[in-house]
């Protein structure tokens, strides 16, 4: 494992309102995540997980404290990199609760989608895209519109596009509350799998306490502080690159 | 990857039943150009259909067609012997309103000497008129055929159908015919038997008057025509104007009224499409926001998210333009007047529809930027 973390969050704050309004949805948050690891986020709601999630994927301006993705430090009170879309796009792989794939669009193509946006050409995209679908399991599926997946297909479609662009940072906000627990089970070994093999950092959202024993480490939230606990265990992955 | 493209491709039905309307209404501007194109080239056809360099017309007036003119008849004599005068006819213009087979019909009846200026133009079917009296050549939009005879004037003279013209109307649509001019003296100046018989114990003088609304005069190739028109102006009984200026009345003046009135109807459509496409393209921006949002937080920039809305609402601006377009040439020959749709006029109304879809857009385009890619997580649940 690389000493250099993906992902540190250090003294991170973020409040909403001013005075008597004010709520200090985090505070004094420190986090670090490795090349490797699949940790989980877990708190009551309200508890500032999503928040922390919505910070690191560098969508919600923090209040205050310091972010490194990757090596390089996006906030230190203030933004630092110019263009945060084009940074989402080359570092950051997101997997909402839902798929929120692009209805319009096939499911090789909202895979393709991402790398194109990186200036890939369409046919490089394309395959890659398909590589991709058949890695996960659904290649069958590439010219199937969103509307006619399964539910765990299109959650498997909307990974693929997550990791179109080989990001070192995976994020994911409760991905498996939409499936079955054999299918949520599959979905977390899958982005283990992805974690070892890429040197991704994987944190996971989660209310699941069913997967509890895929992550690494579990950082609990409550009324914005953040208790790191250890992992319950830790899964094997398999050696196949993509 | 063409991402309005996919979305029209996804939504193809909905894209195919908006942009219907879209074209209906697009249509309807399309229409109206042609008729404001036809109201113009009816005017100026009427003046042109003479063939004249210079009308030699009643002093202080603006006649033929502008205001009444009346000159005596052996005017054009006069015309004739003017230096660079190459050809000169006697004219006559009368309104008139006849019926056939229980329908009414309106013409413009032309008198003119056969043979001499202020004939018509150009015959689609039959002959020019050869006899002095009761033939005619009259516009195929009246719907009369070769060898039908038509009742005109006080007594119903029989007039025989010898000729067909095409797109001879006047400004306010009427047909126009022809007949000679003698006929035409005739039919302006006679009184109905009763009338006739009650003139004469007055102690009028005989219904014959030999009077004319104008003389046409074509100028010889190698001398200007304002400058036989100031010689002309020089008698002080009468007033020539050269053809440029007879058009200029015409389409400037006469039809001034109604022109504006269609130019406002025209923008208006044209405000009301703006309204409307931005509308459409607003609805449909409002659906996509949930893929708009997914798009920014995957990281697509703005340029990627306005192109797709700019694109659309250009296509839906094409099709419906097209399609309006399509359906104005199918109907054209049903509408009772004449829509005159040139290259220039269709071009400018196609540009004016991109430019309204781009205006138009903007609305979509400012919602879109708005978007904060957050929704694409807040939607998710």
């Amino acid at each position: 494992m690389d000493r250099q973390p993906v992902v540190r969050v250090e003294h991170l704050s973020k409040h909403f309102g001013q005075g008597t309004a004010r709520v200090d949805a985090l505070v004094d948050i420190d986090m670090e995540v490795y090349p490797g690891q699949v940790v989980g986020l877990m708190g009551p709601s309200g508890s500032g997980k999503t928040t922390l999630l919505h910070c690191i994927a560098c969508i919600l301006e923090p209040s205050g404290g310091r972010i490194t993705l990757d090596g390089d430090v996006v906030y230190d009170g203030r933004w630092l990199k110019a263009d945060l879309r084009r940074l989402r796009l080359e570092k950051i792989g997101f997997i909402f609760q839902y798929p929120n794939l692009l209805p319009f669009l096939d499911g090789s193509d909202n895979v393709a989608i991402a790398m194109q946006l990186m200036g890939m050409s369409a046919a490089a995209s394309r395959t890659r895209a398909i590589e991709l679908l058949d890695y996960l399991e659904v290649g069958h599926r590439k010219h199937a519109t969103p509307r006619q997946l399964s539910g765990g297909e299109a959650q498997r479609v909307a990974i693929a596009r997550a990791l179109a662009n080989r990001p070192r940072i995976i994020l994911a906000d409760e991905p498996t509350a939409p499936l079955d627990s054999v299918r949520a089970r599959i979905v977390m070994d899958l982005l283990r799998r992805i974690a070892v093999e890429q040197s991704a950092a994987v944190i996971v959202v989660t209310h699941d306490e069913m997967i509890l024993d895929r992550f690494d480490h579990i950082f609990r939230l409550r009324d914005g502080r953040l208790v790191l606990e250890p992992a319950a265990a830790a899964t094997a992955a398999p050696a196949a690159v993509i | 990857m063409n991402l309005a493209y996919r979305d029209i491709k996804h939504n193809l039905l909905r894209f195919v039943l908006t942009n219907f309307g879209l074209s209906l209404l697009l249509g309807i501007v399309v229409m109206i150009t042609g008729v404001y194109g036809g109201l113009i080239d009816d005017a100026l056809r009427q003046a042109r259909a003479a063939g004249a360099d210079l009308w030699v017309v009643e002093a202080g007036t603006n006649g033929p067609f502008a205001e009444s003119s009346r000159i005596s008849g052996d005017t054009r004599e006069l015309v004739s012997r003017v230096y660079g005068i190459e050809r000169a006819g006697s004219v006559t213009y009368q309104n008139m309103q006849i019926e056939i087979g229980g329908r009414p019909l309106r013409m413009y009846l032309v008198g003119f000497e056969p043979g001499r200026p202020g004939g018509p133009r150009q015959l689609v079917a039959g002959r020019e008129i050869l006899r002095s009296h009761y033939e005619i050549i009259v516009d195929r939009s009246t719907g009369l055929s070769l060898g039908q005879e038509v009742g005109l004037g006080a007594r119903g003279h029989k007039f025989t159908v010898v000729g067909l013209t095409r797109d001879a109307v006047t400004s306010s649509g009427d047909a126009v015919g022809y007949i000679t001019l003698r006929d035409a003296q005739q039919l302006q100046f006679e009184l109905a038997p009763p009338a006739s018989r009650r003139e004469k114990a007055r102690g009028a003088q005989g219904e014959a008057n030999d009077q004319i609304n104008a003389v046409i005069a074509k100028v010889s190739p190698n001398v200007r025509a304002d400058e036989v028109a100031a010689a002309l102006s020089r008698w002080k009984h009468l007033t020539a104007l050269t053809q440029e200026q007879q058009e200029t009345l015409l389409s400037k003046y006469v039809i001034e009224r109604a022109r504006k009135q269609q130019g406002l109807i025209m923008v208006l459509l044209v405000i009301v499409s703006a309204v409307i496409i931005a509308l459409i393209i607003y609805t449909l921006t409002m659906d996509k926001v949930r893929s708009i949002a997914t798009l920014k937080f995957v990281g697509a920039p703005d340029r990627t998210i306005v192109g797709m809305i700019v694109q659309q609402a250009l296509s839906m601006g094409i099709f419906g333009y097209f399609t309006g377009l399509a359906l104005v040439l199918i109907f054209k020959p049903y509408f009772p007047r004449r829509l005159v749709l040139d290259l220039e006029s269709v071009s400018i109304v196609f540009a004016i529809t991109i430019v309204v879809c781009l205006l138009a857009s903007t609305l979509g385009i400012r919602l879109a930027l708005k978007v904060d890619p957050a929704e694409a997580l807040a939607s998710s649940g």
